[in-house]
């Protein structure tokens, strides 16, 4: 018979107890090598020390020299009803990193608490932790009860005051189990010094956890990972791969992606090494092909046309987070994240409310940085719509992480999506306006001395469509017209004011705020500035659009126009008659009154 | 779903992210031909629907048992796979080995293994590449640096291996800091890194001994016929350098009979790796080893 192991994690403040308690579950369910624990009370025996059952987790040298648990260790034991794996989360708050490694890990979970110590801050904060890890069974042991002489009243007392806690969090504790650790009391059988607990003891309480759902019920999900086209061997296929986290799906299916809305239907299933797969559920890794050949990415959501359930799509994401970064999270600043299967570019906006903060004042108005181990809810922006779920929906396309100085720094989860306005960019360039020093020239007074008005001409398309000849020869046209116009190859930016950029996704973000910067500059003075840009995005384009205001852009698009959402002003043939299309932008140049007809 | 499919489906997601963050940094597989890398390499066919996007590498200590190397040639051409390895060939050269009785057992593991791992993946050391038109191995002359890699480690082999991450960085110097790993939170993994650092990834840290022979069962992979008890009532259990590696003794003559004898618990009081001698020449061994970049 096949038996599912069940993960849980065991979570309290340091010396509340839990590596006793683990010890002991261990030793009581005979899932110690043979004749560890003897060796070990012989050890603490020649070396004049109290034996300890925490002493039996010590699995590293080191640990035990330092005394203290350093990370979330594994430990192995089975009941007759399955296998277990518990989880050892470090109380210490300095390894709250591996806390968090191991907790999100697991189905359920313990909370322990000292009844003599009673709730210290950690202990909150655990609860905090265990909420935004989502972890939805909940048990809270309190240990140490011979210290409180057995008393129910000690118990009912820390039971009713961290359960008002824990429900304000959301979350349902299952049950409150009295024990002492170190006796064994209420671990495998109930104990005598508290015959007025009558529920379930420990052991019990694990073999009544209930399995992680499999999500087959639920609506189908699949974020893409990644799109394959291995060439080798004459392979053909254009696979679209990740694993399916919810529902069902059928060859044959119509499907349709976020954000991107493409539509298609699913030809083949793919598993490596089988052939014609009909259909596959929740759980597997596995791959697609599809009838179109449609251009996915990898961070979009794949779900059936016919449920009719689709993630959100947005900018604007209301979450709960968080952080455990060595430097502060900054309003503002962008970092990447990832979230779903999507690696992105996100900052935070506004903080609606401190949740929890190492920090006395709690004043959210002054509050410019999140700080270690804060927990806030608050609104992250990022740079392109992006689909997701609400956590209580999808978990998996719901839940998300902040990276900072190469490492996860920051989790947490989506409560809300927002709608678009009062998007941070509009925002910032209103103040930015604001706060311009324009001298003592209008705009008004260099277009009349220039005789013509600024613009920035932007060209896109795709890379050899003749979009540099266009530049050129424009900027060429307009200034033996007596415009003032300049071009600038992006290219020569590579090395001068773009030198810090690499390829990365975050640097891409940095280049194109940059241009639309540069574009503000020139504008600003008044001329024609004119430069030309590939692989470059409806998003992109908004931005610079946006960045340059309040002074006009002027797109003019040369080849296929893959742009949904950004209307281009001009769309050309790739490689064009050069003086057909200045003629062309000249044109409209004329129509929004950038030039005027008497001067030419 | 059960157990086995759970773990493969966690393990292809981390093959896939592994590729899908390092396919551009030089990204490579140690495979040490034992069961454990085996399984691995059939998971990255099934992420990969069938091909093996990064090379193979092999640490050649020229004491493995032959067989072993039998086994990878032949597997290699096979599947087609883009196989390297390297070896010390200094230290070969100047039986600088345990065998020679030049050095003891530890420092024999740390010439022949740690040290030519670390400078097969630097590129400082000549690495020797599979042509698949000569069927034979001919000088790389590719030097840059494996900046992922991927290893087959488990979890449950000795303490300091379930202190590892999925995706755990390495400085420059193959150091490895234990106390203080960023974390790995849901399905996310740290897979930025400083110059200068590679990272190593671990697809099969949460699979057990039994469930690697349960999925080779499942799946018919191709295993050394070390493994075996041909007749003698020994077989081997981990698989090394014939100096260090003694069989242990059991009659399983199949995969079968091995899923049995580790269901019933007869193997169950005795370390996997209990055939391995340098694991017992200080209790802290493996973990010093591991620090220094032995896998
Ligand atoms: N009196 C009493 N002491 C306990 C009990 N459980 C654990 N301890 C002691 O509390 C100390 C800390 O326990 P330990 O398990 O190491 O705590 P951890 O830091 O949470 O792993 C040790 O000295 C234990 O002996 C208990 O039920 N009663």
């Amino acid at each position: 018979m096949e038996k599912e192991q069940l993960n849980f994690v065991v979570i309290g403040h340091v010396d509340h107890g839990k590596s006793t308690l683990i010890g002991r579950l261990l030793a009581d369910t005979n899932s110690l090598p043979e004749g560890k624990l003897e060796s070990v009370k012989a050890f603490c025996e020649k070396n004049s020390r109290v034996f300890e059952y925490a002493f039996l987790l010590d699995a590293l040298k080191e640990e035990q020299a330092q005394g203290i648990t350093i990370d979330a260790a594994r430990c192995f034991f089975k009941t007759q009803k399955r296998d277990y794996m518990i989880i050892d989360a470090p109380g210490h708050t300095e390894f709250i990193k591996n806390m968090i490694t191991g907790a999100a890990k697991a189905d359920a979970c313990f909370i322990l608490i000292d009844a003599k110590e009673g709730i210290q801050k950690n202990s909150k904060r655990h609860g905090y932790i265990v909420s935004l890890l989502d972890i939805k069974q909940v048990v809270v042991i309190i240990n140490k009860m011979d210290l409180v002489n057995y008393s129910k009243e000690v118990f009912d007392n820390i039971q009713k005051e961290y359960n008002e806690f824990l429900t304000n969090l959301g979350i349902n504790a299952i049950r409150y189990i009295p024990v002492c650790a170190r006796d064994g009391e209420n671990i495998l059988s109930l104990s005598k010094n508290m015959e007025w607990y009558k529920d379930l003891n420990v052991i019990e309480q694990i073999d009544d956890f209930k399995p992680k759902g499999k999500n087959i019920e639920k609506k189908f999900r699949f974020p893409i990972q990644d799109v394959y086209k291995f060439t080798e061997g004459d392979d053909e296929r254009r696979i679209l791969s990740g694993k399916v986290v919810s529902g069902t799906i059928n060859a044959g299916d119509e499907v349709v992606f976020f954000p991107s809305n493409k539509k298609s239907i699913i030809k083949t299933i793919e598993i490596f090494p089988k052939n014609d797969i009909a259909s596959i559920e929740a759980g597997f890794s596995c791959g697609f092909t599809l009838n179109d050949p449609l251009y996915i990415k990898s961070g979009e959501i794949m779900c059936k046309t016919k449920e009719q359930s689709f993630p959100q799509v947005s900018r604007r994401l209301k979450v709960n987070l968080f952080w455990m970064g060595e430097a502060n999270l900054l309003i503002e600043k962008s970092y990447k994240i990832k979230i779903g299967t999507l690696e992105t570019i996100a900052k935070v906006t506004e903080i609606i409310n401190i949740v929890d903060s190492s920090e006395l004042s709690n004043n959210i108005e002054k509050k410019t940085q999140i700080n270690k181990y804060d927990v806030v809810q608050c609104v992250i922006e990022t740079a392109k719509p992006i689909s997701f779920d609400l956590v209580q929906d999808h978990h998996y396309t719901g839940r998300f992480v902040i990276i900072d100085n190469f490492e996860i720094a920051g989790c947490g989860i989506v409560t809300g999506s927002l709608s678009n306005e009062n998007l941070a960019i509009d925002q910032y360039v209103k103040e930015r306006e604001i706060k311009w020093d324009f001298g003592l020239i209008s705009r008004e007074d260099r277009a009349k001395r220039f005789g013509h008005k600024s613009k920035f001409i932007l060209i896109t398309g795709k890379k050899g469509t003749g979009k540099r000849e266009l530049a050129i020869r424009l900027e060429k046209k307009l200034f033996e017209s007596n415009y003032n116009s300049y071009y600038i190859n992006v290219a020569n930016l590579t090395d001068g004011l773009d030198v810090d950029l690499s390829d990365s996704i975050f640097d891409k973000e940095e280049f194109v705020r940059r241009m639309g910067e540069l574009a503000r500059l020139f504008t600003g003075c008044g001329i024609i500035f004119i430069t030309a840009l590939d692989d470059i995005d409806d998003y992109d384009l908004e931005k610079i659009k946006k960045l340059n205001m309040p002074y006009e852009i002027l797109v003019v698009n040369i080849g296929e126009n893959n742009y949904e959402k950004f209307s281009v002003n001009l769309n050309l043939q790739a490689n064009p008659n050069i003086n057909l299309a200045t003629e062309l932008i000249l044109e409209e140049l004329k129509k929004q009154e950038i030039i005027l007809e008497y001067y030419l | 779903m059960d157990r086995i499919e759970r773990l493969e489906a966690e393990s292809i997601f981390i093959l896939r992210d592994a590729y899908k963050y390092f396919k551009t940094k030089n990204l490579g597989m140690l495979w040490s031909i034992g069961k454990d890398s085996t399984v691995l390499l059939y998971l990255a066919r099934k992420a990969f629907f069938g091909h093996i996007p990064f090379p193979l590498v092999h640490i050649d200590t020229h004491y493995k048992i032959p067989e072993m190397i039998e086994f990878r040639d032949k597997i290699a051409l096979e599947w087609k796979l883009d196989m390297i390895y390297g070896e010390n060939s200094e230290a070969l050269q100047k039986k600088y080995t345990f065998p020679d009785q030049k050095v003891d057992r530890l420092t024999c593991c740390k010439y022949l293994k740690s040290d030519a791992l670390k400078h097969t993946l630097s590129g400082e050391w000549q690495r020797y590449r599979l042509d698949h038109n000569l069927k034979k191995y001919i000088k790389d002359a590719k030097t840059d640096p494996f900046n992922g890699v991927i290893v087959g480690i488990r979890a449950d082999e000795e303490g300091s291996r379930s202190k590892e991450r999925c995706f755990s960085p390495r400085s420059e110097n193959n150091e490895w800091n234990v106390g203080d790993q960023p974390p790995e939170v849901w399905q996310y993994f740290n897979t930025d890194f400083p110059k200068g650092c590679h990272i190593r990834i671990h697809p099969l840290l949460d699979w057990t001994e039994l469930d690697i022979w349960e999925y080779i069962k499942k799946e018919n992979i191709p295993v050394i016929s070390l493994y075996f008890d041909q007749g003698q009532g020994k077989r081997y259990r981990s698989l090394g350098c014939y100096p260090c590696t003694t069989p242990i003794n059991s009659i399983s003559k199949n995969v079968d009979e091995i899923i049995e004898e580790l269901k019933t618990g007869k193997l169950a009081n005795i370390a996997e790796r209990s055939g391995r001698a340098q694991d017992k020449e200080d209790g802290g061994g493996l973990e010093n080893l591991r620090r220094d970049g032995y896998m």
